[in-house]
């Protein structure tokens, strides 16, 4: 058997004229948490409907567990999906809709009824067996989503934006207990979303897309700490960024001049020439502000006014105006007490350390 | 806001009283011994005794029924395949066989019906129950899709994804999932069907040959010779079998609905 669940081989998937999956190819390890990240028409859903078999690739292999999936039918493919709607059937119970798979399957009765039980324990609904969906909470009917998945024991559960019908608090809740679940079951989970704080934190690794094309592949941290392209930078949590030249390059080290502000060093990717033309992006928290004009210990500085202060409770969002028509954004965690808050029109000096700032060919 | 309550109490009031006004006095004079239906001369059942030995009413109800009942299953199965076809698959030439399947709902019934025999005389097929069965399934077959198709569209496609994706073959996500769901929407067609085949006069009357004669056809022919008791009689039975298949599809739907 091979070590991967899931293989795609340079999968094109056309909608009309549109190209919905432009040669994609990945693997996803067994037991994996796997998200597939990227804005609506970025060709996400089109690849999860590849996966569970609703529409066919017109190029290219699916492989899971090591099986090609060229022409099985959604029904005989070892995956389950739950659907963002979740698409409960609304004239069964809660078991009902729980021992559909088995059903399907030909498992005997005696064997479905603990089977669904133990299900729903895991999702934390037992004693709700006899509701029906309509009677249910939206997380209560995503929980019965995932155990009507998860009964079936498949290679691959595939999450449609499983947590997107949830308000804030529920979905991050949701998140933990969805990794934890996971975790126990031991199954390869594939998630679609578009919700990058969903993707990073439940994820082993996380595939961005765009277009149809797959950008970037990495662990959270890679694909945050060091986005390979401005789209994944913006579209990971917020970005400043600077327009500029490489000067010069120094091992990992370059230095970026940028017109009307002093020279910036930043991390430089390996192979990237001197000269070439660049965006530089630095993520909001790692700005460090203070009024003292004498501060060492950090590789750039520059000097800017506070824009605007917002006030988001456990932290205090700046808006930082560079020169005219730049603003940048800083997040200071509200740390209270005598901690010193800047006010609209102040006078701050923004530093940090030349390895926060990743650099970006264009 | 109370005025306007009150002139919209009136109006609901003398809305029924022109609906069923003329129905309370049919199934009054029922029982009115009088032969001349105008004035009431005393309570009799003898209209209905004389109904109960009529053989020839109670052919041409057994007519009705029987015709009824073939050309409802005949276009509830028709009427459900080409909903569920038409909404969940795509093929060329798709609109038009939509509009084409409409028809029969716009056009005359006399044009179906002279259609309908002339096909008939065509084919040398001889007039019978079984045109007449033909004909009323032809016209019930668009009713039923209209309305099973209406549900079928607030149905959400994903439900039958879902049933495949648990394992399901085309067919057992149709009869597990769709089906069921679809269920208040096809009993509803079927009463609806069964009520218009039961009273449909035109299309039977072209396609209708010797003894096969229906119940609005026999009724059309007592008529000729004067309205008699016995046809307000056999109206206030309708009248009643009608309420009684409308309540109980009433009935049906609310169980269907929770």
């Amino acid at each position: 058997m091979s070590e991967h669940s899931v293989e795609l081989r340079e999968i094109v998937k056309r909608h009309g004229t549109t190209l919905a999956v432009d040669h994609l190819s990945l693997q996803v390890k067994r037991g994996e948490f796997f998200s597939i990240l990227g804005p609506s028409g970025s060709g996400k859903t089109s690849t999860l409907r590849l996966l569970a078999g609703f529409e066919e690739p017109d190029q290219g292999e699916i492989l899971i567990e090591g099986r090609s999936m060229r022409g099985v039918p959604p029904n005989l493919r070892p995956v389950n999906l739950v659907f963002q709607s979740y698409a409960l059937f609304p004239h069964l119970t809660v078991a009902g809709n729980v021992a559909f798979g088995l059903e399907m399957r030909g498992v005997p009765r005696a064997i479905i009824a603990p089977e669904v039980r133990s299900a729903l324990d895991m999702v934390r609904l037992a004693g709700k067996e006899e509701r029906i969906p309509s009677q249910l909470s939206g997380g209560e009917q995503q929980r019965v989503a995932l155990a009507r998945a998860l009964v079936n024991r498949p290679a691959v559960v595939l999450l449609d934006e499983p947590l997107g019908a949830l308000d804030q608090q529920l979905r991050q809740e949701m998140q933990l207990e969805l990794k934890t679940i996971q975790e126990q079951v031991g199954l390869t989970f594939i998630c679609v979303t578009h919700h990058q704080e969903e993707a990073l934190t439940m994820s082993d690794r996380v595939a961005v897309m765009n277009h149809g094309r797959l950008l970037q592949i990495g662990t959270p941290r890679d694909v945050y700490e060091s986005p390979s392209s401005e789209f994944v930078a913006a579209f990971i949590g917020v970005s400043n960024r600077l327009s500029g030249r490489i000067e010069m390059v120094t091992g990992t080290r370059c230095t970026v001049r940028v017109p009307d502000l002093p020279a910036i060093v930043a991390r430089v990717p390996p192979g990237t020439p001197e000269g070439a033309l660049v965006t530089l992006s630095l993520r909001p928290e790692r700005v460090h502000l203070s009024a003292d004009i004498k501060l060492d210990g950090f590789d750039n500085t520059l000097q800017a006014r506070i824009h605007k202060t917002i006030y988001n409770g456990n932290e205090i969002q700046y808006l930082l105006r560079l020169t005219d028509g730049l603003i940048w954004k800083a997040r200071v965690p509200n740390l209270g007490g005598d901690h010193k808050q800047f006010q609209a029109g102040e006078a701050v000096f923004v530093r940090w350390q030349a390895d926060e700032g990743v650099v970006l060919s264009e | 806001m109370t005025g306007q309550r009150r002139w919209l109490r009136s109006a609901s009031l003398a809305n029924l009283l022109f609906l069923y006004a003329p129905i309370a006095v049919l199934v009054v004079f029922s029982f009115n011994a009088s032969r001349l239906s105008a004035r009431w001369q005393g309570f009799t059942l003898q209209w209905y005794q004389m109904l109960a030995s009529d053989e020839a009413l109670f052919a041409a109800v057994q007519n009705s029924l029987l015709v009824a009942v073939v050309s409802t299953m005949i276009a509830t199965i028709l009427g459900v395949s080409a909903a569920v076809g038409l909404e969940r698959s795509h093929f060329p030439g798709q609109r038009l066989v939509d509009g084409a399947l409409l028809l029969p709902l716009v056009i005359p019934e006399v044009m179906m019906g002279v259609a309908l025999l002339l096909f008939f005389v065509m084919i040398q097929v001889p007039l019978s129950l079984v045109t007449v069965t033909i004909g009323h399934a032809a016209f019930n077959v668009p009713v039923v899709m209209v309305i099973v198709r209406a549900r079928l569209r607030k149905l959400d496609p994903a439900l039958e994804e879902a049933a495949r994706d648990l394992g399901a073959t085309a067919w057992q996500a149709f009869r597990r999932v769709t089906l069921p769901l679809l269920s208040p929407a096809i009993i509803g067609g079927v009463l609806m069907a069964f009520t218009v085949s039961l009273d449909d006069f035109i299309v039977t009357f072209f396609t209708a040959g010797p003894g096969s004669t229906t119940l609005p056809l026999k009724v059309y022919s007592m008529i000729k010779s004067g309205v008699s008791p016995e046809i307000n009689a056999l109206s206030a039975i309708l009248v009643l079998v009608s309420m009684a298949l409308i309540a109980l599809s009433l009935v049906m739907q609310r169980v269907n609905g929770k």
